[in-house]
């Protein structure tokens, strides 16, 4: 009876339930001395710091320092490629940017200490938007390319087109806001709790801003409230300040922003431009594409680079481009340093992809499911980057299956009826597939360590370099622990991720944490196992090879009878003197890519899915909602059924969320203007589809992964893309055809204005079919 | 000051007065209530609250980020660290957990509290209503799992927390606390109330603090002296007369409700949309109208009922009609002295009415533009009642009456709507902000004009 494969509650569940699974601040009260810190906030998008005098703050009951670049005794900058992060800025390049840190007896003391810090600003012009950042050249990276064929087919096509999509970034709103607390430990060490994805390079930053090495830092997440990119490499700056702090006052410093700091200082998804020319044939198959991706980086490179290369390599989704141009850059703008977000740049580039084909078919009068159905990959067919597409033929069981699944057919013709006697509300229906690239592109990052350690009782604690962000990575590392190790689920502990276990680890992200730290968990505990295996054989009787380690016994496969439990195998083996600890490790095999050529294999396999939707769109208002849908997801063999079936459920929803009704919003100074919970709104009951239907997809066995199971954290976010195709279905009802169009997100004020615009194209072709009929 | 916290009394000295309940909770080392937005929009600092309810005593889910703690004081609380009773977890908290209904966790204690809470509200039948956990968010699972289940419980099992409603909620006294220079009382009497805010510039009044909480949060307000209702017996009254309706102006929304056997459409479409239940459990009618956002939703709800309104203060006991008692952005007729006792609507109220909330969200945002709206017609169909009124189109809560002026005595046709289209495109002025543009508010709001009278003509049909 295997372990993996079960499907189990999250391994902290009952913490979560009760309350005592503990999060970076609930530590607070075991700090003593704690101080705690507040920024002052840069009234500018763009300025220079002519002067600062922080004594007013010191006059501030409670305030006990301010800390500045005269307190850096390293290297004040957490940029992590271009060192272009500066954490105390002489030039502010963001509103409300921090210029320096006032740390408090108490969060009130520091924040009436940050008021009080005298700063002289001279303000700069700032650039705000993608179009501004264009016209005046300000781009931190591009261009990024990736080209097959010959695109010149598009001018040759029966039916060309171009226009542009604007499509909006997303707030992570991780529910755990940025926390980090750091002290001096007992060796004169470093120490940080920190809500980090990326536990290495928080360290690595840290040990940078202190000139110390990095063997001086450790950095351990518990776990994270919700991550979700946002603590990629966002958390780095606040940890750094953290341990400034520390090292300064001797004393533990808390970091933790309130949600407003948080949304105001901490970058967000992509908000990208998408520029298009695109020809098909007249039956719908695309003949050529060319797609100009604009993304706005914010202030600092960040991980804007590989986020705009994951654009281009996902601008084909599930589709073939047998000839495509895309280009991209990463615009500068004086606003918050985007980031990573679920999907990493993936969602945006099938976002444009997606807009060219419903414009396609509209245009054509063909139904949008056959012109995506006629695009599809095969199997056999290559990526524009030249990458053969691993089980092709996966998409189109999927689709099928789904279609079948979902009613699609019967379903469309109903809907078509409800329509036709519906004057104010209308359904919309639409298909959406999904292919996402699994591997970091940064091929170096793909590798991941574990520190498997056995104790004398049979117990077991296994450390590998993943955090624990919600998505079951620790769920998961256990039940692949326990059944490589062939132990109860009792006998194995996972502990949080610390610096000191495992170095060098990789950021848990790009969907990849549970192939890579699952298989060098498996490799440590193969090894011990081939440790074991003799001194089992001795204590059986048997041959070291008939030796199978299962449900905490070592057993005699020649002879089922014969088995000892797993605790007096341990036992001995450490009277034998076998060493019971191991340490495992993993690389990606087989990816590499050349960006010169923009030729390669980047990715280690793809993930697939579909989505059904269905949505009703109110005429008078533009209000819409989430009738029914249904997903069929390619999960390989799941290691964690529950984990894997919330990994799609809250993908999908993230998703119709940043697709629908999360409208991220900067004013005219540069504001975040919706930098609140009850002015940025996340989905919450009324999103969640009244039908929810969630499949896998069986016999799916991913051969070349741990136990057989693909990656299931970012995909499914873009199976959302449903929902606004069935929202543009719905709206195309109102009208007589034609193409449909509105940026991302599809607000209520898009829909209502889109609405309109298809009522009067409608009477527009309604009075020139009139005109025809009378000559 | 004293109040019960998960059985045990504790006493509260020296804390400021505006030190929020979550925060006090998180010092002392219960750090299963989390701060995830600090404005009772996420839930993630949802506590029991023990409340008398219509039919008897019930649990109440509260935001605690939300509660100045001296507005704790004679209260019953308990956090999400006191469900799991020796060892075991409380039913509600087994079913999220065996559900998938946690992930990160964050936001998992808050789903546990409103959860327990909905399991045990007094008179519900069937399984959990997934609705009332509307006031918890949650970013990772989609909520599918959570909804599963709210729907898996049944009836609330017999043991100590049951046993707990048997009895009444702890009656409310009078609290006098001071700490750093700052005040807060909670008088027993409208008149205590008055004789307190008189000469008293610096005194705020606050009843449910879902608003001066977030000012307090987010906006570092500090006030000298927060003046409680919560103890005015009077002002969480509601009357049902021939006559009128009276509510107290400070009985929590969710009292209202169960109260009200007749409520008019309007009133049932509004109660869903006009904020989550956790701060439906604490908000009130008199602080939503006198705060006197214009965008709160109460105004253009009550407006279409003719709402009046009734003002107690040094010069007395006065009433003051709704349509007249905003006098500009955030103003209000109210002297500083004076407060709002009751609302009052008039029967009979009008035949037909709706309630309209436009926003990003469907559940529980705050209004792009909200429209409520009011028909009577006489026996030969033509009208003789018709209120049009909106939030978030003007400065302040605008009830149009030169719409009505304009079709009363015509028939409610197509006509009629564009007459009152008419009027109000030329009345409402709204602006262009990060909930809407002005050009889409003022659109929306002709359009919901069409759209009362298209329920209206379906709902005869």
């Amino acid at each position: 009876m295997n372990f993996a494969g079960k499907a189990i509650p999250h391994e902290s569940a009952r913490g979560h339930v009760t309350g005592e699974a503990l999060y970076t601040d609930d530590l607070l009260a075991r700090f003593p001395r704690v101080l705690h810190a507040w920024p002052v906030l840069a009234p500018h998008a763009h300025a220079l710091v002519k002067s600062m005098d922080a004594s007013p703050a010191l006059a501030e009951p409670g305030v006990c320092t301010v800390l500045t670049g005269a307190d850096v005794p390293g290297e004040g900058d957490s940029g992590v490629n271009r060192h272009d992060e500066p954490l105390f800025p002489a030039e502010v390049m963001f509103r409300h940017q921090p210029v320096a840190w006032v740390l408090g007896e108490t969060f009130e003391a520091a924040r009436l200490g940050a008021a009080r810090v005298r700063v002289e600003y001279e303000p700069l012009p700032a650039i705000l938007t993608i179009e501004e950042a264009i016209a005046a050249g300000s781009f931190l990276a591009g261009p990024a390319r990736l080209a097959r064929g010959d695109v010149s087919a598009i001018e040759s096509s029966p039916l060309r087109f171009d226009g542009e999509l604007a499509i909006g970034g997303q707030e992570h709103f991780y529910l755990e806001t940025q926390a980090t607390i750091a002290w001096i430990d007992e060796t004169g060490g470093v120490a940080a709790q920190c809500s980090t994805q990326h536990p290495s390079e928080t360290q690595e930053i840290i040990a940078r801003a202190l000139g110390v090495p990095r063997h001086r830092v450790t950095v351990e997440c518990l776990r994270m409230g919700g991550a979700f990119g946002g603590k990629e490499v966002q958390a780095n700056s606040f940890a750094a300040i953290a341990a400034l702090g520390a090292w300064k006052t001797r004393r533990p410093v808390r970091v933790r922003l309130t949600r407003a700091l948080d949304m105001a200082l901490t970058g967000k998804r992509h908000p990208f431009l998408a520029r298009y020319a695109a020809g098909f044939d007249l039956d719908g198959r695309l003949q050529g594409v060319r797609i100009a991706f604009y993304s706005d980086g914010g202030w600092s490179l960040d991980l804007s680079e590989p986020i705009l290369w994951r654009a281009l390599f996902h601008a084909d989704n599930a589709y073939c481009l047998t000839a495509a141009e895309l280009t991209g850059y990463v615009c500068r703008t004086h606003k918050t340093s985007q980031t990573a977000f679920r999907g990493f740049g993936g969602p945006q580039g099938m976002l444009a992809i997606e807009e060219i084909l419903d414009q396609a078919a509209r245009r054509l009068s063909l139904a949008p499911e056959l012109v995506r159905e006629r695009n599809l990959y095969k199997e056999g067919d290559t990526t524009h980057y030249g990458q053969t597409v691993k089980d092709a033929g996966r998409i189109r069981t999927i689709w099928e299956q789904v279609k079948s699944t979902s009613d699609f057919d019967h379903r469309r013709r109903e809907i078509a009826e409800f329509n036709a006697v519906h004057v104010h509300q209308k359904r919309g229906i639409a298909i959406t597939p999904v292919k996402f690239g699994i591997s970091f592109t940064a091929t170096s990052f793909n590798q991941a360590g574990a520190l498997v350690l056995i104790y004398r009782d049979g117990s077991v604690q296994v450390n590998h370099g993943g955090t624990e962000m919600g998505q079951g990575l620790h769920t998961k590392i256990w039940q692949i622990a326990v059944d490589a190790l062939g132990v109860t689920p009792g006998a194995v502990r996972v502990m949080p991720p610390r610096t000191d276990k495992v170095p060098n680890t990789s950021a848990t992200a790009a969907s990849a944490s549970t192939d890579m730290n699952g298989a060098a968990v498996v490799d440590a505990c193969e090894q011990l196992k081939r440790r074991l295996a003799p001194v089992a054989a001795a204590l059986l009787a048997c041959d070291a090879a008939a030796v199978r380690f299962a449900g905490g016994f070592a057993i005699d496969s020649g002879n089922a009878e014969r088995a000892i439990p797993f605790q007096q195998v341990c036992s001995a083996a450490y009277l034998q003197r076998v060493p019971l600890f191991a340490q495992g490790y993993y690389r990606t095999p087989e990816i590499y890519f050349d960006y010169k050529t923009g030729r390669g294999r980047p990715f280690h396999y793809f993930a697939y899915g579909a989505a059904v939707s269905e949505v009703e769109v109110d005429g008078f208002t533009g209000d819409y909602r989430l009738r029914r849908t249904d997903i069929l997801e390619d999960v390989g063999d799941s290691v964690s059924p529950l984990v894997d079936r919330g990994q799609v459920e809250g993908g999908f929803i993230q998703g119709v969320g940043w697709l629908t009704l999360e409208e991220l919003l900067w004013d005219a100074q540069g504001r975040v203007a919706t930098a609140g919970a009850s002015t940025y709104k996340l989905p919450s009951w009324s999103e969640v589809p009244d039908v929810f239907e969630v499949k896998f997809l069986e016999r799916a066995a991913e051969s070349e992964v741990v136990l057989g199971s693909k990656a299931v954290g970012e995909p499914p976010l873009m199976l959302a893309i449903s929902v606004r195709e069935a929202i543009r279905e719905a709206v195309a009802a109102f009208g007589g055809g034609g193409a449909v169009t509105f940026a991302s997100p599809a607000t209520p004020e898009r829909v209502f204005f889109a609405v309109a615009r298809a009522r009067a194209d409608g009477e527009a072709a309604a009075i020139r079919l009139l005109g025809a009929a009378r000559q | 000051m004293q109040f019960q916290l998960n059985g045990r009394c504790v006493s509260i000295e020296g804390v400021s007065t505006q030190t929020t309940l979550l925060d006090y909770l998180r010092g002392q080392g219960l750090t299963g209530a989390k701060e995830g937005c600090a404005e009772g929009e996420c839930g993630a600092c949802t506590v029991l609250l023990v409340a008398n309810g219509a039919t008897g005593s019930t649990y109440r889910a509260i935001n605690s980020c939300l509660m100045f703690l001296p507005m704790a004081a004679g209260h019953e609380i308990y956090t999400v660290e006191s469900l799991a009773v020796g060892g075991k977890l409380a039913e509600a908290q087994q079913a999220l957990a065996d559900a998938g209904g946690s992930q990160c966790g964050y936001c998992t204690p808050g789903f546990a509290v409103s959860l327990f809470a909905e399991q045990y509200r007094s008179g519900r039948v069937g399984p959990c209503d997934p609705h009332e956990l509307g006031g918890n968010l949650c970013r990772c699972t989609g909520y599918r799992p959570i909804r599963d289940a709210a729907l898996s419980l049944g009836p609330a099992p017999a043991g100590a927390f049951l046993d707990r409603l048997s009895r009444p909620a702890p009656a409310l006294k009078r609290v006098a606390y001071e700490s750093a220079g700052a005040r807060f009382s909670r008088p027993g009497t409208v008149e205590e109330c008055v004789a307190v805010l008189a000469g008293n510039p610096g005194a705020r009044l606050i009843a449910g603090g879902t608003d001066l909480g977030v000012e307090s949060n987010l906006r570092y307000s500090r006030w000298d002296h927060l003046v409680s209702l919560e103890a005015v017996a009077e002002l969480r009254e509601f009357t049902d007369t021939r006559d009128y309706i009276r509510i107290g102006s400070a009985l929590p929304l969710t009292d209202i409700a169960p109260r009200w056997s007749g409520a008019p459409e309007a009133f049932r479409e509004w109660l869903p949309l006009f904020a989550s239940p956790t701060i439906r459990n604490r908000a009130t009618l008199g602080g939503n109208l006198a705060t006197a956002s214009p965008i709160g939703d109460a105004a253009p709800m009550l407006a279409a009922l003719d709402a009046t309104l009734h003002v107690a203060g040094a010069r007395g006991r006065h009433s003051v009609p709704l349509a007249s008692f905003f006098t500009g952005y955030r103003r209000t007729v109210l002297d500083p002295g004076e407060l709002l006792t009751a609302i009052e609507v008039p029967k009979p109220l009008p035949a037909f009415t709706r309630f309209y909330k436009v926003a990003k969200r469907r559940m529980d945002d705050i209004s792009t533009v909200a429209a409520g709206m009011g028909m009577d017609l006489d026996e030969s169909g033509r009208i003789t009642r018709a209120r049009f009124a909106f939030g978030g189109v003007a400065p302040v809560p605008l009830l149009v009456t030169a719409a009505e002026e304009a079709v009363r005595g015509m028939r409610w046709n197509q006509s009629a709507v564009e007459r009152v289209q008419a009027v109000l495109a030329r009345t409402l002025r709204p602006i262009g902000d990060h909930r809407g543009s002005a050009e889409y508010r003022l659109a929306v709001a002709l359009s919901l004009v069409e759209k009362f009278r298209w329920e209206w003509q379906e709902a005869a049909a």
